[in-house]
């Protein structure tokens, strides 16, 4: 398998506050890996590493051979490859639904106005929100906001999707409606990284879970060993508290 | 006789008001338009993200300082002194008087622009920081994300403010009379002095004033309800339309 992302080596501080410490771990092309952790683990900040809005204190990122954070690489031109959906949504507040789909495409893509629109409303169809084009993000619930960030994402076509806690934010009836999409996404063959609390659809995705605990990758696996026979004891502990509620 | 001797100036020097009017509002429409454009500048310039490289760095620090100084002294100072000193002052310099409505445009504008520089600054920090890392995610730069996602919701909501500063700007030209600017107020010292009725010319005036502010209230406030559009949106019938099949079907072809 050929990895997309190689993360070598990864730290990072805020202040004295150690935050990642020796993160080791690849993604392949086409992988759904899903990382799962008890909150302040550290797994925001190293989705948001990956995609250098947080300044690695140390360590490589290889994308395509190359490690980015040398000092010679274009920020903006390796974030194009990445899409991110954030707890959050984002969505910016100026444009309606199809030009938050559209704006990226057209400015950082340069792709003309004609196609761009083509290229969003064909993954606003995908995330099930191709009606509502002309809606501010205001006028949206959390549900259809989030579809609608994945929809802008995947039109900038990144090659890799990162996912931090998309339906953490999100009212319990409306979680269902995002997790469809993802699921979808994943069987599609998209490469995809996915912090989440949701275990039951971290099983049924990924395919490899990654499991953090205080900065480090404690545990790694595919879900049927993770989920069943986890190793380490503080793997264990984690998804008993969690898998109780 | 009060009553009489308002319809009797009204109508005597009604093209007078007039022309004063029309003064006052051209001073204050241009500086306020000038000001806003010196405060975005301003404000966008002092919300660059600090830049990691030695010039660069050391450049926009002194810019900033300019900056600053600039903000607090025009902000700290009456507009009535800074009006005789520039205008006195330019006099020195160059041994000629600069044409007084020149010279008052100058005024308001340094004037609002140090004011809107602060505004547009809160403006630029109030938006949320999930827009900004949207936008980097996305791949824009920060010239990209700033004309693309934040001045737009900026100039949305400093409008309110730049409102409220034309309409002060109306009312703060009246101290530009003391270097002899023929804007409403010194033209209402002159008809008053004519007739030796100040009571009544400055009352006219006021209500003048007013009708002025409350006129830019009411557009101001249409202006932004226009801005917000509806309430509601309209889900597209045909979602594979673009925007150019919606034009193509409302133009009849
Ligand atoms: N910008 C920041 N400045 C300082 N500390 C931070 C910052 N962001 C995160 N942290 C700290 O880093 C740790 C990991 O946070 P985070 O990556 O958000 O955890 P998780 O997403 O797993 O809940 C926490 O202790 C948090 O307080
Ligand atoms: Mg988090």
């Amino acid at each position: 398998m050929e990895a997309v992302i190689d993360i070598q080596g990864l730290s990072k501080s805020f202040g004295s506050h150690e935050v990642l410490k020796d993160i080791n771990f690849s993604v392949d092309k086409g992988e759904v890996v899903t990382i799962i952790g008890s909150s302040g683990s550290g797994k925001s900040t190293l989705l948001r590493c990956v995609n250098l809005l947080e300044k690695p204190s140390g360590g490589k990122i290889i994308f395509n051979g190359e490690n980015i954070l040398d000092n010679k690489h274009d920020v903006h031109q390796y974030r194009r490859n990445l899409g991110m959906v954030f707890q959050q949504f984002n969505l910016f507040n100026n444009h309606n639904v199809l030009g938050n789909c559209v704006v990226g495409q057209m400015k950082v893509l340069k792709r003309s106005k004609e196609e761009a629109e083509k290229i969003a409303l064909k993954y606003l169809k995908v995330v099930g929100m191709d009606s509502f084009v002309n809606a501010k993000p205001r006028q949206l619930s959390g549900g259809q906001k989030q579809r609608v960030a994945i929809a802008r994402a995947l039109s900038m076509e990144p090659d890799v999707m990162l996912f931090d806690e998309p339906t953490s934010a999100l009212d319990p009836e409306m979680v269902g409606e995002v997790l469809r999409v993802m699921k979808e996404l994943a069987g599609t063959g998209l490469t995809m990284m996915i912090v989440t609390h949701e275990m039951e659809f971290a099983k049924e995705v990924s395919d490899r879970v990654v499991f953090m605990d205080k900065g480090v990758i404690a545990e790694e696996g595919p879900p049927e060993r993770i989920f069943n026979e986890p190793t380490q004891e503080r793997t264990k502990e984690f998804l008993k508290r969690t898998l109780k509620q | 006789m009060t009553l009489e001797w308002i319809f009797r100036i009204v109508e005597q020097y009604w093209p007078m008001f007039l022309r004063g009017a029309g003064v006052t509002l051209l001073i204050a429409l241009i500086g306020t338009v000038l000001g806003g454009l010196i405060g975005l500048l301003a404000g966008i310039v002092r919300t660059i993200p600090t830049p990691e490289r030695g010039l660069k760095k050391i450049g926009l620090k002194l810019i900033n300082i300019v900056l600053s100084i600039y903000i607090e002294f025009f902000r700290g100072t009456p507009m009535i002194v800074q009006a005789m000193v520039i205008f006195y002052g330019a006099a020195l310099a160059f041994g000629y008087h600069m044409n007084p409505i020149i010279a008052g445009v100058v005024i308001v504008s340094i004037n609002t622009g140090a004011y809107m520089a602060e505004i547009v600054r809160g403006g630029i920090i109030s938006v949320d920081k999930g827009q900004y890392e949207a936008s980097q995610a996305i791949g824009m730069n920060h010239i990209q994300t700033m004309m693309n996602v934040v001045l737009p919701q900026v100039i949305r909501n400093i409008l309110p403010a730049t409102g409220n500063q034309f309409i002060i700007n109306i009312k703060d030209t009246a101290v530009l009379s003391v270097i002899s600017i023929s804007e409403l107020f010194f033209v209402t010292k002159t008809i008053a002095g004519n007739n030796y009725r100040y009571f009544e010319a400055f009352f006219v005036v006021c209500i003048l004033y007013f009708i002025m502010t409350y006129t830019i209230t009411l557009i101001l406030r249409y202006v932004e309800r226009r801005l917000d559009g509806p309430d509601n949106y309209v889900i597209a019938a045909n979602p594979m339309d673009t925007a150019e099949d919606i034009k193509r079907k409302t133009q009849g072809m």
